[in-house]
């Protein structure tokens, strides 16, 4: 991103020059000047910045950033996630529209520029980082595109040349049944026009069928124009990261970048494998198979329900197998006894049976067995609330996932009542959180409902501090604090109160 | 088996890819024990396991005497081909197991359709990448699953197979470089998968809590129309909405149904794609406890519209007529739950209750019945049609095993092989005859070895042709010819070679050596 002194290209011998070099030069040209408020970061900055700036810049946006990821693992709507935003991105990466006059447009969209580039240095070296980096910035631009005017976010896509064909008015008419057959059209759909693509780079209207797809095209209203706006830009910024990467061993660089880039990406550690078992295990709990029936009365729904299914059916299915297997060892239950414990619930079947079909899978789990990282990672962390929402949701005979989510109201508050929450006010506060999609509040109602003597007496008492106290975002924490707070008194409960995700 | 085994769950096979030394077909059949269950097995497989600490030779010889079934006395006797012998099922011998080595043996060398698998995976007459990068996975008779299998030529594969004789062998995708070399790469993550069909699976057993003939691994005539409905719809949107043309169902040898589709377009996606051809073809969400698992939008989406003009006919015959689903009263008040107005849903069950066995069709015409009778005040009829709809959907719209096709690297069986409990060949479903289809009627791996032992040269009253012609034709044809394998190794080989034909294409050509150039 420094450029070497053009000065020694004789302007005569411009011409002659390899195409790529000029396609180096020319960006001095083009980023001096910001004509829209969004940017696809196509050209990378050239001028010169201080060493302070580029370390504050990178502060700033990864501060962004950082919460854009909190919000997303805290399950936030779109809604909310762009109002919990809007002071931050304020404070630390304001962006004004050209309507609003203000003298600093070209500084702010300067800033934004630059911190762009840098985090994509300092977050292309692994591919874990760059998926990450890719998915916030995604999220980023997103949340900034919705809330462009109208004629501002016009012009910008127009400024980006994709080629986009046009819906001709023959096939209009043709398909005009099937075409206004899409969710969320104003009746008729007269005023509507369409665009014709190839369905690969709108797979995200495609998987959830917002798009008429007619031999390989899938014909896109211009309301979904962001959406495919955001596919690009994810596409190209993957691509780009990826070449970066590719560059960054080549990087010539001394020693005065290269600490500030290494200390960013270390601020950014992924929050999802930070639940390690040294944390988690209970103090005086005897977590044996024999004892599980016991401590199911700690579990948080979800793992209840997989207990009971276990339980009624003898058998879970795979991801139901998964998911508890991961939450009994994130509770300290050894692979031994996890062993003894799934062939002695799966009593209908053969010690045959058990031994082809599910004792690779458990041993797996725990990293007993498969390819090197498996084994030397210990197999997989317990699933988060997170990943148990948003992944593999629940299919015909499945018992996994997260009750709050996947159940109906009725079935949910059944077992809710199984389960001896039958307080009105509870439920009622359960379905108005599962209405709003705020599936942990409910868990975490819950919980304090449960437990609300104890909690009570913990306050009061202060034996516990309020971070141990915080919104509970895991199962295997839900257990932890439910086995502490059940036993209070009789067990230490330890100092240190559990980092289950964050940036921190 | 998509879920038992993941495709990160490499570990058990690290060793046993090493080569297995041959072991000598017949020498423990002194013992004449025919009844071997698959217990068997076990102790092999759990050395397969923790094989990590085992010397390699032990655990060879080890599965090795475990891989001598007890029963291979009586196989020989019975398929060496002496005519004689032939008869011998007929009177009172144990059935052989489908996964008999030396059936198996007889199997993939005489009937086992190499040379079209060979062109069907590879696109081309000569070896590619294509086939060559390309990843095998044997399940071999000890239950030893051996993953990342690659061979450089039909031959090799074959050869292969007849030394390993695995009781099932699956197909994964293509590999950056050849998979057996994975691990002599610098970094691991230069060795990624590239391309492969795109896959789908439905399988019987999702349809439990509809079907009332039939539960778990069997199947019959009437539920396996499911199948046939879920082919159609899944078939008509594969080619009509995504353009797709090379689209191949293969019946599964037990209860279910693949589709391999192989235009090259397909097995370049990347699982983001895979991922939105699924979720398109995806209506029933929802596990045992989500009540209502069909939730779509209004107006229907024109996939949804069409897929329910297709499906209605079987509703009424498939569904109502032949599974009769609310027979008792628990699916009847299942049904009851799917529908939206209260009142007309107590009226429903006043009338259900007191005519007991009241058959499904009378039911469901029953809901429209009372509607109109102005049951209950203020009906939303709007409402009512939609959940009529949803309900027509959720008893007959394909139940898709979503996972398999997510996922560029997740292996499927391959077509042609044996299913090992049936016994049944795998093979491929001709969509032009879709109703004829009768999976209980499908070629064992027992009934071609007879057929092939009593085959004599084609029917009598043709005898009347030049005698010498006749002679030497005869003598050209292939063993599968001579079975009613037939024609469906002909339609295999009618597809392959219209997707090669495809591949030919100059144009088509072109882009792949484009592509090929990039990757260097």
């Amino acid at each position: 991103m420094l450029r070497q002194d053009s000065s020694r290209i004789d302007p005569k011998r411009r011409n002659v020059l390899d195409h790529r070099k000029t396609q180096f030069a020319s960006p001095t040209y083009k980023e001096t000047q910001y004509p829209h408020r969004l940017n696809f970061y196509e050209t990378p900055p050239t001028a010169d910045i201080t060493l302070e700036q580029f370390e504050q810049w990178a502060i700033d946006r990864l501060r962004v950033l950082a919460e854009l990821e909190a919000c997303s693992f805290r399950n936030k709507s779109q809604v909310e996630t762009a109002a919990h935003m809007k002071p931050l991105l304020e404070k630390y990466l304001p962006l004004e529209s050209n309507t609003s006059s203000s003298s600093k447009l070209s500084a702010e969209r300067q800033k934004d520029h630059y911190s762009h580039f840098i985090l994509r240095l300092a977050f292309s070296s692994t591919e874990d980082l760059r998926r990450r980096f890719s998915r916030v910035e995604s999220t980023l631009f997103r949340l900034r595109l919705d809330e462009d005017n109208m004629r501002e976010r016009n012009a910008f896509i127009q400024s980006l040349n994709l080629d986009w064909e046009p819906v001709t008015e023959d096939e209009r008419n043709k398909y005009l049944p099937e075409l206004t057959a899409t969710r969320g059209l104003k009746k008729g759909g007269d005023d509507e026009t369409w665009y014709k693509v190839d369905w690969e780079r709108v797979p995200d209207l495609v998987e959830s069928r917002r798009v008429f797809l007619k031999a390989g095209k899938a014909f896109v209203p211009s309301k979904e124009l962001p959406s495919m706006v955001i596919a690009e830009y994810t596409k190209r910024l993957d691509r780009a990261l990826e070449l970066t990467a590719r560059a960054l061993p080549r990087l010539d660089e001394d020693d005065r970048l290269t600490p500030i880039l290494d200390h960013l990406s270390k601020n950014f550690v992924t929050p999802d494998a930070s639940y390690s078992s040294s944390t988690s295990t209970v103090p005086g709990a005897e977590i044996t198979a024999r004892n599980v029936d016991n401590l199911s009365s700690h579990f948080p729904l979800c793992m209840q329900h997989l207990h009971r299914s276990l339980r009624r059916d003898a058998h879970l299915k795979h991801f139901g197998r998964l998911q508890y297997t991961l939450f009994l060892k994130g509770i300290g239950l050894n692979l031994e006894e996890c062993l003894v414990f799934w062939r002695s619930s799966f009593h209908k079947i053969t010690d045959d049976t058990f031994n082809k079909e599910y004792r690779y899978n458990v041993r797996h789990s725990y990293g007993d067995v498969g390819g090197d990282s498996n084994r030397r990672g210990g197999g997989y962390s317990p699933f988060s609330c997170q990943k148990i929402l948003t992944e593999h949701p629940p299919g015909p005979g499945e018992a996994h996932g997260c009750p709050y989510r996947h159940f109906n109201l009725e079935n949910l508050t059944a077992l809710l009542q199984q389960t001896g929450v039958s307080d009105p006010s509870v439920l009622r506060g359960v379905k108005e959180d599962k209405d709003n999609q705020k599936f942990h509040m409910a868990c975490n109602r819950v919980f304090e409902y449960v437990h609300k003597n104890e909690l009570k007496k913990a306050k009061d008492e202060s034996i516990m501090t309020s971070a141990q106290l915080e919104t509970i975002v895991h199962p295997n924490e839900y257990f932890k604090r439910s086995f502490l707070l059940k036993n209070l008194g009789k067990v230490n409960t330890g100092g240190d109160d559990v980092k289950m995700e964050g940036y921190n | 088996m998509p879920h038992s085994v993941s495709p990160e769950a490499d570990g058990s096979n690290a060793i046993a890819e090493e080569p297995m030394v041959d072991a000598p077909a017949n020498d423990q059949g002194t013992d004449d024990d025919v009844t071997m269950g698959e217990t068997n097995a076990l102790p092999a497989a759990t050395d397969g396991e923790d094989k990590k600490d085992v010397k390699l030779e032990d655990l060879f010889a080890d599965v090795e005497s475990d891989d001598e079934f007890p029963s291979s006395r009586p196989v020989k006797d019975e398929f060496s081909s002496s005519p004689a012998a032939a008869a011998s099922p007929m009177d009172g011998t144990v059935p052989l197991k489908a996964s008999d080595p030396e059936l198996l043996r007889m199997f993939y060398q005489r009937f086992f359709p190499w040379r079209y698998l060979f062109q069907w995976l590879n696109h081309s007459p000569t070896p590619t990448n294509d086939f060559v990068h390309r990843e095998f996975a044997f399940t071999l008779q000890s239950d030893i699953y051996l993953r990342y299998q690659a061979f450089p030529s039909s031959d090799l594969l074959r050869k292969d197979v007849l030394r390993q004789l695995p009781t099932r062998f699956e197909i994964g995708p293509v590999y950056t470089t050849n998979p057996r070399d994975r691990k002599t790469l610098r970094n691991s993550s230069a060795f990624k998968p590239l391309a492969k069909e795109l896959c789908f699976d439905i399988d019987l057993t999702d349809y439990d809590d509809i079907r009332t003939c039939c539960d778990k691994a069997n199947i019959c005539g009437r539920c396996w129309q499911f199948i046939t409905m879920a082919i159609k719809v899944v078939d008509v949107a594969l080619r009509e909405d995504f353009g797709f043309k090379h689209i191949m169902w293969v019946y599964s040898g037990r209860r279910g149904a693949h589709a391999w589709v192989c235009d090259k377009k397909a097995r370049t996606m990347d699982d983001q794609k895979r991922r939105a051809v699924a979720g398109y073809l995806e209506v029933i969400r929802g596990g045992a406890q989500s009540g209502k698992k069909v939730n779509v939008w209004r107006p229907l989406h024109p996939h949804l519209s069409r897929s329910l003009k297709i499906l209605a006919p079987h509703f009424e015959s498939d569904v109502l007529e032949s599974q009769d689903p609310w027979a008792d009263s628990s699916r009847a008040e299942h049904l009851l739950s799917l529908l939206p107005d209260k009142a007309l849903n107590e009226s429903l069950r006043k009338k259900w209750d007191s005519s007991p066995g009241r058959a499904s069709s009378s039911k469901w015409a029953d809901i429209d019945a009372l509607a109109k009778s102005g049951a209950s005040k203020n009906l939303d009829a709007v409402a009512l049609r939609d959940a009529k709809q949803d309900v027509v959907l959720e008893y007959t719209y394909p139940r898709l095993d979503i996972e398999v096709s997510k996922k560029l690297n997740h292996l499927l069986k391959s077509p042609f092989v044996v299913h090992p409990g049936t016994g049944r060949v795998c093979v491929p479903i001709d969509t032009r005859q879709l109703e004829d289809f009768d999976p209980l009627g499908v070629p064992t791996v027992q009934g071609l070895l007879e057929e092939i032992d009593s085959w004599t040269g084609g029917e009598s009253k043709e005898e009347a042709g030049d005698g010498d012609e006749k002679e030497k034709s005869k003598s050209n044809l292939q063993d599968w010819e001579k079975t009613s394998l037939k024609p469906y190794v002909e339609y295999f080989r009618g597809f392959v070679n219209t997707l090669m034909k495809d591949e030919r294409d100059p144009k088509v050509k072109r882009e792949r050596d484009e592509s090929d150039a990039m990757e260097f």
